[in-house]
């Protein structure tokens, strides 16, 4: 019976290998997803007919009340709360990996044997990723939905404490793997593990967050990893290492795309802003030039090629069915439409694509960066909504910028660029943008959905 | 020692598909790569469902049933959101 099972287990990690490949293409993406469900049930329905099961009360429960918050939350949620609800979800990985190896450190402190090393280290590793995955997440979540602010919060001292706590972790897993029977020490190292998995994520904020969010997918993973290896489970071994590999990749991707590495995130501070650089007042200084949503409409009946970049802006203002419409109706006049989408654009990554498909927009339009900036001077109307820091063209010409070096989609190559903004206000940088003074570029000043309505208004009048 | 040894011989192996898989997952697909992803991290219900079924003691079955929940919300949720998402990805029409 046990060998079929894990043959079983087999079948369901081929399963969710193929699910993640049907994942390489919209076309076959939501095959895949449902690929990994199947292979989640077999290998739940194998695991139901383990014979150190004698009840399943519990565990009919335990499914019952997981299966309806899940689903709930699945079928509720908005588009727009999305990176809260993976941030959750990754947490809810973390804290099933503590718990598990929680209970299989009681069960073999129960049966008095002395558990081999590896199994011990493989416990530590489950309670410390885990917890970190957990508490981590929490605070993102708070984070992205607002309830503690968006913003780095840092307080003096913050590294040391970090010092201290990961050396506590470091020591208190050594208690585990040496004297396992000892059940306090699991829980001191969970508990510990928990504060340096906050104080890790508090420090980070606003448009950095999507390294967090794809850091945190990737310990979820290894917890799960980890876990595999107490209970000596290939299931849980393979789909956890792909998860993680899956995490780092969009980590490194979103770092890359930030030209700053995962430390400088996690604990750098941007350099401080005033010091060499720029001033608002230098870059803006009479140049910048306002206009309506009139003029706005009168460009796009004119122009051939448009190019719409979105950035978090247009999930703050839910302006993405606007802008779908706006698209829309300039298609309808033989203008083509494109999106171009920075890799960081929004708070997850692909936060921007997940909001342009909810409005319809076809997945062919949403082009990345380096396929738009190809391209970009043939654009007759560059759109920019919601976005600052990756438009900035101080990321090309100044070396000294906090933002130096960082791809940007570069706008301002572009015939005519209209950035759609309240204010003139930094970005997350906090830096001014000289793209809002070029002689080709028009402000247009106001909430980023009622000016595409504007705008789309202006166009069916005329 | 050999069980850890094979399972780690696994968990290398696998980390290299996972790269090799997802380099080629497009950018437009991040977000659903994520929520797929941690969905089926949710196979954490697996061990869960070992300790809440065992029943050895009190705490150890409360701990199973709890991280039940957890992982059961994780896989559902996860799955079912992506494909929530995953079916707003359209062609031209």
């Amino acid at each position: 019976m046990s060998a079929l099972i894990n043959i079983g287990y087999l079948v369901a990690s081929v399963l969710f290998i193929l699910g993640l490949k049907g994942l390489t293409h919209p076309r076959t993406a939501v095959r895949g997803n449902l690929l990994g469900a199947t292979g989640m049930l077999l290998a739940v329905v194998l695991t139901l007919t383990n014979q150190q099961i004698i009840s399943y009360e519990m565990i009919i429960l335990g499914l019952i009340i997981g299966g309806a918050i899940g689903a709930a939350l699945a079928i509720k949620i908005e588009m727009t709360s999305m990176p809260e609800l993976v941030a959750v979800f990754n947490g809810f990985g973390g804290i099933a990996s503590v718990l598990v190896a929680g209970a299989a450190l009681l069960e073999h402190t129960l049966e008095a044997e002395v558990p081999m090393m590896q199994l011990t280290v493989a416990i530590a590793a489950s309670g410390l990723i885990g917890a970190v995955t957990f508490w981590g997440s929490l605070v993102a979540f708070g984070k992205l939905k607002g309830l503690i602010g968006d913003n780095a919060i840092l307080f003096t001292g913050q590294q040391f404490i970090n010092a201290i706590l990961a050396a506590s972790v470091l020591a208190l897993s050594w208690w585990v793997v040496i004297d396992p029977a000892s059940g306090i020490a699991y829980w001191l190292l969970v508990g510990v593990a928990s504060m340096l998995g906050v104080l890790l994520v508090l420090p980070v904020g606003g448009a950095d967050m999507p390294v967090v969010v794809a850091l945190l997918n990737s310990y979820s993973g290894l917890a799960a990893a980890a876990t595999g290896f107490v209970l000596s489970n290939n299931v849980l071994i393979i789909t956890g290492s792909l998860v993680g590999a899956s995490g780092l990749i969009l980590t490194r991707i979103m770092c890359k795309a930030m030209n700053r590495s995962l430390t400088n995130v996690l604990f750098g501070v941007m350099a401080p802003v005033g010091d060499g650089g720029p001033t608002a007042d230098e870059v803006y200084g009479g140049k910048v030039k306002s206009t309506s949503p009139e003029e706005v409409a009168l460009l796009f009946e004119t122009a051939r090629r448009v190019a719409i970049i979105p950035g978090y802006g247009m999930a703050v203002s839910q302006a993405q069915h606007p802008v779908a419409s706006l698209a829309a109706l300039l298609e309808s006049r033989g203008t083509t439409v494109e999106y171009a989408v920075h890799p960081v654009a929004g708070r997850m990554p692909g936060h921007m694509n997940v909001l342009l498909a909810e409005a319809d927009v076809p997945y062919e339009a949403l082009r990345d960066m380096d396929e738009s900036n190809r391209d970009i001077d043939q654009v007759d109307v560059a759109l920019v909504i919601g976005a600052n820091d990756v438009v900035n063209p101080m990321a090309r010409t100044d070396p000294s910028s906090p933002i130096a070096g960082m791809p940007i989609i570069d706008v301002d190559k572009a015939k005519t660029v209209v950035i759609i903004k309240r204010s003139l206000s930094p970005g997350f940088a906090g830096i001014p943008n000289p793209l809002f003074s070029l002689d080709n570029s028009l402000m247009l000043f106001g909430d980023g959905k009622k000016m595409v309505l504007d705008i789309v208004a202006a166009l069916k009048e005329t | 020692m050999e069980m850890f040894i094979m399972g780690l011989t696994i968990f290398v192996l696998a980390i290299f598909v996972g790269f090799e898989i997802i380099t080629k997952i497009p950018p437009t697909l991040h977000t659903p790569l994520m929520s797929g992803s941690n969905a089926i991290s949710g196979i954490t219900v697996v061990g869960a469902v070992l300790s809440a079924g065992a029943q050895q003691t009190v705490l150890t079955t409360t701990l199973g049933v709890l991280a039940v929940i957890f992982a059961t919300i994780n896989a559902v949720g996860g799955f079912m959101v992506t494909n929530r998402m995953l079916a707003m990805f359209k062609k031209k029409s």
